[in-house]
């Protein structure tokens, strides 16, 4: 049995499903502090002064600091640099000095015995702020008379991704359709919020700077945030020790350098005491990385076939209040990565990044992709209607074929060249759609829906990315007692990191000691067998040696290999979602009644791993088509601060998701063949659906806006023409003329 | 979400919980099931100085169906009225179990309190629709040597937002629905399973089935969601009506024209106005076939 392609129980689970999981917040330390955040409570104002006495007098209160405290200028810095773009004018303080530009910026940090006192000190901090008025609008933000955020304007970045001659080909063009679609604010929302303890190490008689620091919490990129936190607070990155612990998911949002990341450990320096903080969840969602938000306007340019001759897209990227750490990854993802598996000849893609007085934005999985895809699958259905073609058949006649791949794009992104690898489009679209099909996708969409009710199909093929650590170097032992050791820098967000690497690393160790106990036992390699870390002689069994001792008879003693990993270009992985479901045209309510993801991964190291991490990605896919949205109102006051507000979906929103995990194209780009697996469940989510919606509501457009709420929807159905519910019964959902197009 | 500081208090009887409540002043709140004033105190919207606890209070835990009518004790849970077998409820206010599925989620039902949701008001409550338009009583003790008890109608009870005509140191006891209805239902849009409704439209209809083709008798809907209380419908001239979807959804569109609904995060005053016809019709169709 080979282990890799194995579905193995998770080696996770035994400890977390029996609540042994050790969380941040479950890590303690003697005597510590608890830190509270104070927060601007406005999203737009000069900051007259913070006054902390009356904080600082309160029960079990120890220290009340702003910014007057810190050392000056610190900003949080970005870590993906890209395309040559400076963004230090837009980087977040630690805390804020002289304005405050969003809703829930840190402006002073309490701490205090335990959280309670900590909190009722946070409420008397007395902050005075002059307010002034709040840009929430990225369109009006990037006017050139907009009121400035920053002395350096509003728009971060402003540039256009591209190659060939877009303008003679629209000119040529006998067709050409045009949708434009908003992409609401939306976030991951982990289990966990963030949670840091830090913990000052005691140097002679006492703690010190010199001692050093244990930081627990520091989950996703501990390596990375280890090193900015030693430069900002001047001391040997090695004097800081970041401990990776158990992570309720990451998402993209949780485990970026915030500038919590350096006040608790800052605080802990500082005051020589252990410091914890654990966010709630109000804070959560005005604190965290928000992402999505954008407005995209799409245009492409066909031949009267339905042949694409280019495509064009503007899009306006609403990044909230500063640039952190991912800086411009999200809108250069988007566009980069908009022409998606498609023939595409030409391709102008311009993106502006937006600041404007809310929460700061980063990633969220399957940045870019989720928007990009939602705009461009829209498109294509309005163009298939427009042209008369059946919507399946317009992706066929579209998607590269094999023969075509690798297909490069004049076009940079991640700082890397777009090489799409390998694969088979075409023929993962036609296998997604004969299964949708096995599967009574389609005889249910066309199942008499109910009273007021119509049912729509949803067909969008995505192009994801993945596989650019850009490098990772492992270590694997195995000992004199048997013992298997494998150290990785990768971190485990719940993902199942650990039994992963686990598989890959018996496959591995297998032929290794297979060949070292074919020396010792004297036997061909093809006579072993290997059990429970001991190796024996197939009919034999008194011949026989453990592992243990095969190691310590190998010289030097003990296994022990060093990898090294590099990687210049990144893998794309490829699929195809359907999605089935029913518009309760009184109500405006959507309820997806069936899924199907179809997901080309190169090679499934733990196919039941893949398949839970894609159908996970479905549920937050379907929370951002249809519930989700983090809503401002117009004096830029948050109104998604709680789980009532910032909807997502139940078991009960969420249908049965069918999953096919395809393993025909393996990866060129690395020895195992693995192509990502965790953003393929998301990725086409919100273009699925959008694309039911449409088909149930028999619009002639788009839909216009992300997330598909009631009211939005509702809306759609009275401005539909020719929409009874009576009069429509889902659309067609066949297996598309494959064979044809080829 | 830590609470603000608070004083706690155990009560073990009626009365002792309505002295304590007297003595405490009005910034003290009894916590029974605790399902909303608890994520209010950790939000610190609601900042009592006091709680009284009533949760180990005997005897207010109770479904009692009989010729006067259904009285159910102010510490009864929602789950209790979802999962009643008692024919007599069922028989005459069958719709207060049928309903009790769209409160929240299952440890809500299990822990929130009849009383509870009755006291805390909220306009969009099933409870509190459901109160209005069966014509329920609220049993009100209330503190004194001999201390005293008093019912006030459901309809005048609903003053305003999170408002009621109790008085700072009185608690329900009991709600009192003297009136049975078999042809009653409740029809709610909420975006998920257990979120608070958007709109909720609660309707009994009475139907001379006498007549070829059915004709009403009369209906009564309350809505909630569209204002600070329970709102009422003037359901107009309806006797003679034949019972059908035409005439419910007439009723509906009465309704929305009623209204004037608030500009909430989940939909414009528009939606609202819609989506109260769309239900009001609904829950009239499915009163009907009671």
């Amino acid at each position: 049995m080979s282990w890799v392609g194995a579905r193995v129980p998770r080696t996770e689970d035994a400890r977390l499903l029996r609540g042994r999981g050790r969380f941040a917040d479950d890590v303690t330390a003697p005597g510590q502090l608890w830190a509270r955040v104070v927060r601007s409570p406005v999203a737009h104002g000069r900051l007259r002064s913070v006054d902390a006495a009356a904080a600082a007098r309160s029960p079990g209160v120890t220290a009340v600091l702003t910014a007057a405290c810190l050392p000056a200028g610190l900003a949080i810095p970005v870590r993906l640099a890209l395309q040559g773009i400076d963004l230090s004018s837009y980087l977040q303080p630690v805390l804020a000095a002289g304005v405050v530009r969003y809703v829930g910026e840190p402006v002073a940090v309490v701490v205090a015995d335990d959280p309670y006192a900590a909190e009722d000190g946070a409420e008397l901090v007395d902050v005075d702020i002059d307010e002034l008025p709040a840009t929430l609008d990225a369109k009006l933000a990037s006017a050139a008379d907009a009121p400035r955020l920053f002395a350096a304007g509003n728009v971060a970045a402003d540039f256009t991704l591209g190659y060939g001659d877009t303008d003679a080909a629209f000119a040529a063009a006998a067709h050409v359709s045009e949708i434009e679609i908003q992409i609401g604010r939306h976030t991951g929302v982990p289990l966990e919020p963030r949670a840091l303890l830090a913990v000052p190490r005691w140097a002679g008689g006492g703690p010190d700077r010199d001692g050093g620091l244990d930081i627990y919490g520091m989950t996703k990129v501990p390596v990375f945030n280890r090193d900015v936190l030693a430069r900002m607070l001047a001391v040997p990155a090695g004097r800081i020790r970041a401990h990776a612990v158990d992570a309720g998911g990451g998402f993209g949002v949780r485990g970026e350098f915030y500038p919590e990341d350096f006040l608790i450990p800052w605080l802990a320096v500082t005051l020589r005491r252990p410091v914890k903080w654990a966010e709630d969840r109000a804070e959560h969602l005005v604190a965290v990385n928000h992402s999505r938000q954008q407005s995209l306007t799409l245009a492409a340019a066909f031949e009267a076939d339905g042949r694409i001759l280019a495509l064009r897209a503007d899009v306006l990227h609403d990044n909230g209040a500063y640039c952190r750490t991912h800086g411009i990854t999200v809108p250069e993802l988007t566009v980069a990565m908009l022409p998606g598996p498609y023939r595409v000849p030409a391709y102008a893609g311009r993106i502006r990044v937006v600041l404007t007085n809310k929460t700061p934005c980063g990633t969220y999985r399957a940045p870019g992709r989720f928007e990009g895809t939602t705009a461009r699958e829209q498109l294509l259905d309005v163009a298939a209607d427009q042209l008369g073609i059946d919507r399946v058949e317009l992706r066929m006649r579209n998607l590269l074929r094999s023969s075509e791949l690798p297909h490069r794009r004049a076009l940079s992104t991640l700082g890397t060249d777009v090489v799409l690898d390998a694969g088979d489009y075409q023929g993962l679209l036609a296998t997604a759609m004969a299964e949708a099909d096995r599967l009574g996708l389609a005889s249910q969409a066309r199942l008499p829906p109910g009273p007021d009710r119509s049912r729509g199909v949803g067909v969008a093929m995505f192009l994801e990315k993945s596989g650019l650590g850009p490098q990772e170097t492992a270590d694997i032992e195995l000992d004199e007692t048997g013992a298997i050791r494998v150290l990785a820098g990768g971190t485990s967000l719940g993902q199942g990191i650990q039994t992963v690497l686990a598989q890959i690393a018996a496959e591995a160790l297998r032929a290794r000691v297979t060949q070292v106990a074919s020396e010792i036992l004297e036997a061909a390699e093809d006579d072993l067998v290997l059990d429970h870390g001991t190796v024996s002689v197939r009919g034999d069994p008194e011949s026989r040696i453990t592992f243990g001792a095969a190691a310590a008879a190998a010289s030097p003693p003990g296994l022990r290999a060093r990898g090294r990993f590099d990687v210049s270009h990144m893998t794309y992985p490829y699929g195809a979602h359907v999605a089935v479901v029913e518009v309760d045209h009184g109500t405006g309510q959507v309820r997806v009644l069936r899924y199907l993801v179809a997901y080309e991964v190169g090679r499934a190291v733990n196919p039941a791993l893949v398949e839970d991490q894609l159908r996970g990605g479905v549920a937050q896919g379907i929370g951002g088509a249809l519930l989700e949205e983090l809503r401002y109102d117009e004096a830029g006051q948050p109104q998604a601060t709680t789980f009532i507000e910032y909807r997502m979906p139940t078991a009960v929103e969420v249908p049965p998701v069918d999953v096919l995990v395809c393993e025909q194209a393996p990866a060129p780009g690395n020895p195992l063949g693995v192509r990502g697996a965790g953003e393929g469940g998301i990725s086409a989510a919100g273009a699925a659906v959008a694309c039911a919606v449409r088909d149930a509501l028999g619009l002639a457009g788009g839909v216009g806006a992300l997330p598909l709420t009631p009211a939005r929807v509702r809306g759609l159905a009275e401005s539909a023409t020719g929409s009874s519910p009576a009069n429509r019964a889902g659309s067609q959902v066949r297996p598309a003329s494959y064979e044809e197009s080829r | 979400m830590k609470p603000a500081p608070f004083r706690y208090h155990l009560a073990g009887t009626v009365p002792e919980a309505v002295s304590m409540l007297a003595e405490l002043g009005e910034d003290a709140k009894i916590l029974a099931g605790g399902q909303s004033l608890v994520p209010m105190m950790t939000l610190r919207l609601a900042r009592p100085s006091d709680l009284v606890d009533i949760t180990r209070i005997s005897g207010l835990s109770y479904l009692r169906a009989g010729l006067d009518g259904l009285r159910i004790g102010a510490l009864t849970t929602h789950r209790m009225v979802e999962t009643t077998r008692d024919p007599a409820v069922l028989a005459g206010f069958g719709v207060l179990a049928r309903a009790a599925r769209w409160i929240g989620h299952y440890p809500i039902r299990a822990r929130g309190t009849f009383g509870g949701s009755i006291a805390h008001a909220d306009a969009t409550s099933e409870w509190c629709l459901l109160a209005v338009l069966l014509d329920a009583q609220v049993v009100l003790a209330g503190p004194g040597a001999t201390p005293r008890e008093r019912t006030v109608p459901a309809a005048e009870f609903f003053c305003g937002l999170f408002t009621t005509a109790a008085e700072p140191a009185e608690m329900i006891t009991e709600i009192w629905f003297p009136r049975p209805s078999r042809s009653a239902a409740l029809a709610e849009f909420a975006p998920r399973q257990g979120d608070f409704a958007v709109v909720a439209a609660a309707a009994s209809v009475d139907i001379d089935s006498r007549e070829r083709g059915a004709a009403c008798r009369s209906v009564r809907v309350v809505v909630g969601g569209v204002g600070s209380v329970p709102f009422v419908v003037d359901t107009g001239a309806v006797a003679g009506l034949p019972a059908s979807a035409s005439t419910w959804r007439e009723v509906g569109e009465l309704a929305a024209s009623q209204i004037d609904p608030p500009e909430y995060a989940d939909g414009d005053a528009a939606y609202r106005r819609r989506l109260t016809a769309t239900l009001v019709a609904r829950a009239l169709d499915e009163a009907s076939r009671q």
